[in-house]
């Protein structure tokens, strides 16, 4: 399949998923007892107001009508207002996005290298102590929850040994760089203000690493497993016959096939830790997309809440097309192919 | 040559062909436990699992004060209390024993995952079954393009809005997760299915005639199990995982009920000094998803199922 075929064979299908979960965030919006239009102007509204927000926001209309009426208002960007920040929904995406998205980056640099370093060293010193260290430690990063870390890193690193700072993005009395990307870090360097920089690099650590260290441990499982398999095939035993240097022996022939379904699980794990960064920007208090869904949740905001989950929706299918087109550079014979049923 | 060989399997009796179906099961089953058992780790999760639903089941006798998470409970003559000889874990704000709390709280994440999994696992291996030997219809389009939908976006992040939505307790939550978990399964079986209905045993069936239900039940069905069980015991972890989750944010187990994610939850109020209240709980579900992730291991090693 070539690129352009493949590309638009998933942006199509997308479409459909997109939709379909459109139609699941209205039912679960619609199901909550209470009136959102009541909801919307508060309990202390005199009712005529609320029977002609009521009428306003087509209330009134049968659920399919309704369903319309919102997608074609969420396809022009306009998800009403949130009733926690008083702001168009869309300006408050706006603004917290980016904090989430660097957050998720700089926590799946951590991923990458320390899942993958880790693996490696595991699988060159099979059966050793190293190996096992390193397994028993990727077991339990596999099965404590991400707020489980979050709390654990705070107490340690930010309380008892006082190394790194556990609120927001930026300490007090630093004044905040222009907004240009969005990202704290990117726009301080552009800012030319390093010690911004500097601190919005501290800020970062603990909570990429409380949200990096399930992926992470996954990581190190899985490079671990497929590079011990690889180890045992021909070409490794006819590349070291004909004398080829260990380390170009790893580095080229081993690494980049093992490393295919490492990245397939890692594509899968960067969706899911942003829906870990749910508790873990709430615990560290990072402003960002997931802590703002968090609270919606936490106060019936539907307007957000459904603004979230779409946005969410959207990362999640960019990230699978991506990994696809990863793998299938990594190894050809794939070819593009989707993750997916089809 | 073919009358000979036929009458030599017709010799068999019901009677003899049955105990030698018993026997070759039990031999299967001694070289699976051959297999599980020389895996250390396996037999610590195993252990594991079993000392915490023990615990969870005769928690009234094992903990050393059944009141402090069964009734409304205070003591503030002993609140605050670090771990010490009379209270294992140490005492929370109002003086109740975390160590008795947590096992209670086992309770609680145990029935949530088995409740969680007894909805999902047969909804989705159903559906899954379904898609699958019907590939390439409408139906299995229908079932597949659904899933995708709830597969499209992190469990949690569903969960959260699903149990938002709903009065705040343990039973909204199992529902809530149950509605994001089953495509995991029909997802699973649908590509088992699908590969197994092409083998020639299905084709046997369909041409004397077997039901529909007979082919997917009796004879698809026992060929897709053991990646499912696996799958099961490994879930068990995850669905603890998230229940946890969902308390920890107050959308599960209501306090005073010893929910174990409640109870970190609580305690992270009193960080960094009072640290015992919210570590112990959270060490508890570490233990509790550890050891079912252990046995999971082993069972996917004893099956080879890579698909789960």
């Amino acid at each position: 399949m070539n690129l352009v075929k493949f590309l638009s064979r998933r942006f199509f299908h997308s479409i459909f998923v997109l939709l379909g979960l459109s139609i699941v965030i209205f039912i679960i919006a619609r199901v909550m007892p209470g009136d959102p239009a009541r909801v919307a102007v508060g309990a202390r509204a005199e009712d005529w107001v609320v029977d002609k927000l009521r009428e306003q926001m087509h209330l009134n209309e049968t659920l399919p009508v309704q369903y319309g009426y919102w997608l074609s208002d969420a396809l022009q960007g306009d998800f009403g207002i949130s009733l926690v920040t008083r702001r168009s929904v869309a300006d408050d995406i706006k603004e917290f996005f980016p904090a989430s998205l660097e957050l998720a980056l700089f926590s799946l640099i951590i991923t990458a290298s320390m899942g993958i370093g880790l693996g490696m060293l595991s699988a060159r010193h099979k059966d050793k102590l190293v190996d096992n260290v390193v397994r028993v430690f990727s077991y339990l990063g596999v099965v404590t929850p991400s707020f489980v870390f979050a709390i654990l890193f705070m107490l340690l690193f930010g309380f008892v040994l006082n190394w790194l700072p556990t609120l927001g993005r930026l300490s007090e009395g630093i004044t905040r760089p222009p907004t240009i990307t969005g990202f704290m870090t990117v726009d301080s360097l552009l800012a030319g203000d390093l010690e911004a920089f500097a601190d919005a690099g501290k800020h970062l650590i603990l909570p990429a690493l409380a949200l990096a260290m399930g992926s992470m441990a996954q990581e190190a499982r899985i490079t671990r497993a497929s590079m011990c398999e690889n180890l045992t095939k021909d070409y490794i035993a006819a590349g070291r016959a004909l004398g080829i240097p260990e380390r170009t022996i790893t580095g080229r022939f081993l690494l980049k096939p093992s490393l295919i379904a490492t990245i397939s699980i890692m594509g899968l794990d960067f969706a899911g830790g942003l829906s870990n960064a749910f508790l873990v920007e709430l615990i560290f208090v990072w402003p960002g997309l997931s802590r703002y869904g968090m609270n919606a949740i936490l106060r019936k905001d539907l307007n957000a809440i459904s603004a979230v989950i779409l946005v969410l929706g959207v990362v999640f299918i960019v990230v699978n097309i991506t990994v696809d087109l990863i793998v299938s550079k990594l190894d050809p014979r794939i070819g593009l192919r989707s993750s997916r049923s089809d | 040559m073919a009358e000979q060989a036929r009458e030599s399997i017709l010799v068999l009796t019901d009677q003899q062909l049955k105990e030698l179906q018993r026997q070759s099961g039990r031999e299967n089953l001694g070289r699976a436990w051959f297999k599980f058992s020389r895996n250390p780790l396996s037999i610590i999760g195993g252990v594991t699992t079993l000392i915490v639903v023990l615990l969870a089941i005769f928690a009234p006798y094992v903990t050393p004060y059944p009141e402090h998470a069964t009734i409304p409970f205070t003591d503030f003559a002993n609140a605050g209390n670090p771990p010490n000889s009379k209270n294992l874990f140490g005492t929370d704000m109002i003086g109740r024993d975390i160590f008795s709390r947590s096992i209670y709280g086992f309770r609680f994440s145990l029935t949530m995952g088995l409740v969680v999994l007894s909805l999902v696992v047969p909804t989705g291996v159903l559906l899954g079954l379904i898609a699958g030997y019907f590939q390439g219809t409408r139906i299995d389009t229908l079932i597949m393009r659904i899933t995708d939908i709830f597969l499209a976006v992190p469990p949690l992040i569903l969960a959260l809005a699903i149990a938002s939505v709903l009065e705040p307790n343990l039973f909204h939550s199992m529902v809530a997760v149950s509605l994001m978990w089953w495509p995991w399964y029909t997802r699973l079986v649908y590509g088992l299915a699908s590969a197994q209905r092409n083998e020639f045993y299905v084709s046997s069936a369909e041409i004397t005639g077997a039901s529909t239900p007979h082919i997917l039940f009796r004879e698809i069905l026992p060929n897709c199990l053991s990646p499912v069980f696996t799958k099961m015991s490994l879930d068990m972890g995850w669905v603890i995982i998230i229940g946890a989750s969902l308390s920890f944010v107050g959308l599960g187990i209501q306090p005073p009920k010893p929910g174990l994610g409640t109870m970190v939850a609580s305690g992270t109020n009193y960080l960094p000094d009072q640290w015992w209240i919210s570590l112990f709980p959270a060490l508890a579900i570490v233990v509790l998803v550890l050891g079912f992730n252990l046995l999971g291991d082993g069972l996917r090693d004893l099956f080879a199922a890579e698909e789960v």
